[in-house]
């Protein structure tokens, strides 16, 4: 094969890999935004958790991938739930903006409080195996391959629980109406909480699908990769799922492409200028709908 | 209503007095006070916490020797210790701090050229004595506008432009590079000025640069700017970045398949880049401040200290801050008084000062030591000295 085709497919699978990770971030913003129309700014820092709790598991206890994967989901899914009981719950009738300004300390709290055990940056170990596959020049290692990959049926397994389940059915029509569904005997709480576990569940594959790729992990490494995974949310459609996921690949081609055509010091001001522009022509998203107020 | 005036200017007032009273030497004084900003949290918790270590030695050896005497009286040396959380706002405030309300009569740190080069703006407004170990940024001991050596400020490394030169003249002539690929953090203040001065110098050399590409503080993935640089086929790669950072690229692009060596700068040396890269730099070299493996009497007395207190050996910030503290009480034992101006003079007038990490001298006018680096290579869990490169 020529030498521009593989530079160039090379560049694709940088741009699934990043796509991937921001999706199964963005999708925690959309699933809380979608049902309680709240941005969740402590989810940067749930997922930051996600990847110390894949180092805990696999340096403490020496386990390895697949059950790290999973006690780590399971982990930061009963985080979520705990933040949304005692931090969210109390301030569902409040206005909106403190619910909003507590996310944001909940955040803080994460950080510092994974500061204070440690400021060190810590290293993971491989647990896939560094394989790297040479295609023709093209090289693709098993972590891109896993990471793609167990993303993209991540993401097909929440669509199937959303559209296709009787839980998935109390999620959507509680973010239609939060009035009236509980009259129907749908358990809103539960519903609320299955959707935040699920939410951070999701985080908590991400932190540790992206230590094993970035494995260098720190306190606030959640900050900036939360930041674009809800920019990933708000361009794709608030509170639609599909369209999160639209935003995330969106952005993850984005940012290779412009390293790829330009000088790599203009990624972020062409990728977010790109965005921008979206959101002017498409006010709610590429896949978002309007929501009507009703009065 | 005359009186709510009164009462609401009083504060300030009393406040103004309190800061006028400062930097005053005819305060009776116990202790001699020194602050110290330091990393201790953020981007390089290991090289706050080595500065600190040094500091801490330094200061503990002082007083146990009796003391500093000024003007014949002895005084015991007091470490005031701020973290500035590597960051550039916070090693301002911590700078304040340490002038207006502890009194300090000179300030060592901060290391990291980002936070080094506000604080010493500080320092030269207040006209404090500050002395950065490690910060190798030009812009650091120069004032910005008139272009012109601020008189406040020392350091005790040499500067980005000289590293730039040696590693740029060791590429190409002991690794035989024709080809190098540079990749940098273009939010940093000293791995962009290194690889600047990088590139001028190879390309003076006569080599080519075939990739110049940069990242941002905060980025975990590099695979676009990896892919480009493989395709550019380098003979090496100029990675003057801090080895936290460093510990992510070279794994990453071990993995997209770049085999040749990486070349970095002083900010690789903590012994954390071992354990977070993994194995992907081994081999590799970068320059450094000094090597414990060539340390002379002087050298080897700090070394046995610091293993002994802390049990490992100090990498090049401990000893830069150990040397740094060594010039400052120095500085200290010819100065007539304890008020910041004749520190200050006594500061500039120190000549040969030998330290850990060799002869430092300040070229007339400047606090610009001049001194020579030394060339290291990565070799299993240790750093191996290869060369020194002399300016």
């Amino acid at each position: 094969m020529n030498e521009a085709l593989i530079y160039w497919l090379q560049q694709g699978l940088n741009a699934l890999q990043l796509g991937g990770i921001y999706a199964l971030i963005a999708l925690g913003y959309t699933m809380v935004y979608g049902i309680l129309a709240m941005i969740n700014f402590a989810h940067g820092d749930v997922f930051m958790i996600g990847a110390f709790f894949c180092f805990l598991l696999s340096t403490q206890l020496g386990l390895s991938f697949v059950p790290t994967l999973l006690l780590t989901m399971l982990g930061t899914g009963l985080l979520g739930v705990v933040i949304e009981r005692l931090a969210y719950k109390p301030l569902r009738q409040a206005p909106r903006v403190s619910a909003i300004i507590t996310a944001l300390g909940v955040g803080l709290f994460l950080e510092n409080f994974t500061l204070a055990l440690s400021p060190y940056p810590k290293h993971i170990p491989t647990l896939l195996g560094n394989v790297t596959w040479n295609l023709y020049g093209l090289s693709l290692s098993s972590i891109q391959l896993v990471i793609i990959s167990l993303s993209l049926v991540l993401i097909g397994l929440l669509d199937t629980i959303v559209h296709r389940t009787r839980i998935g059915m109390a999620m959507r029509a509680i973010s239609w109406d939060k009035t009236y569904v509980p009259l129907m005997g749908i358990p809103v709480d539960r519903v609320i909480s299955i959707t935040f576990a699920i939410g951070a569940g999701l985080a908590g594959a991400a932190g540790s699908m992206y230590a094993l790729a970035y494995p260098v992990i720190d306190p606030y490494m959640g900050i900036l990769v939360g930041w674009k995974a809800f920019i990933c949310a708000v361009v794709g459609g608030i509170g639609n799922i599909r369209g999160a996921m639209v935003g995330a690949f969106i952005l993850g081609s984005v940012e290779i492409m412009v390293v790829a055509f330009l000088p790599s010091t203009f990624r972020d001001f062409v990728a977010f200028t790109l965005l921008m522009l979206l959101i002017i022509v498409r006010p709610y998203g590429i896949l978002g709908k309007p929501r009507v107020q009703k009065v | 209503m005359r009186k709510t005036i009164f009462l609401a200017v009083l504060p300030i007032a009393i406040t103004a007095m309190q800061l006028a009273g400062c930097g005053n030497s005819t305060h009776p004084q116990d202790t001699i006070k020194v602050g110290l900003i330091v990393e201790l949290t953020g981007d390089m918790p290991a090289v706050g916490a080595s500065s600190r270590n040094a500091a801490e030695l330094a200061v503990g050896e002082i007083n146990a020797a009796g003391g500093i005497a000024v003007d014949g009286k002895t005084y015991p040396v007091e470490l005031v210790i701020e973290d500035n959380a590597s960051k550039p706002d916070q090693s301002v405030a911590a700078a304040n701090k340490l002038i207006s309300q502890d009194n300090v009569v000179a300030i060592i740190g901060p290391n990291a050229s980002l936070g080094a080069i506000p604080a010493a703006e500080i320092a030269e407004f207040n006209t404090t004595l500050l002395i950065t170990p490690w910060s190798t940024n030009p812009k650091t001991t120069l004032d910005t506008s008139s272009g012109k050596p601020k008189s406040y400020v020392f350091r005790a490394c040499y500067t980005d432009p000289f590293e730039g030169r040696v590693l740029a003249r060791f590429a190409t002539e002991k690794l035989g590079a024709k080809k190098a690929a540079v990749f940098y953090d273009v939010a940093s203040e000293a791995p962009k000025s290194q690889a600047d001065l990088f590139r001028q110098t190879f390309a003076e050399l006569g080599g080519q640069i075939v990739a110049f590409e940069t990242y941002t503080t905060g980025d975990r993935d590099f695979s676009a700017q990896l892919t480009k640089i493989k395709s550019a086929g380098p003979d090496i790669v100029f990675l003057p970045a801090y080895y936290n950072d460093v510990g992510l690229i070279a794994q990453q692009a071990r993995r997209a398949g770049i085999k040749q060596p990486l070349v970095g700068s002083d900010a690789w040396s903590s012994p954390e880049l071992i354990k977070l890269a993994g194995g992907a730099v081994e081999g590799d070299y970068f320059a450094n401040h000094y090597a414990a493996d060539i340390a002379t009497p002087a050298a080897k007395k700090f070394i046995d200290a610091y293993a002994g207190r802390y049990g490992n050996t100090p990498d090049d910030v401990a000893a830069l801050t150990y040397d740094a503290m060594g010039l400052l009480s120095a500085a200290l034992k010819k100065s007539p008084a304890l008020d910041r101006k004749a520190v200050r003079d006594a500061m500039a007038a120190v000549a040969d000062y030998e330290g850990v990490t060799g002869i430092i001298k300040f070229a007339p006018g400047s606090g610009d030591p001049v001194k020579s680096a030394v060339i290291m290579q990565v070799k299993g869990d240790k750093f191996v000295w290869v060369m020194n490169a002399a300016p």
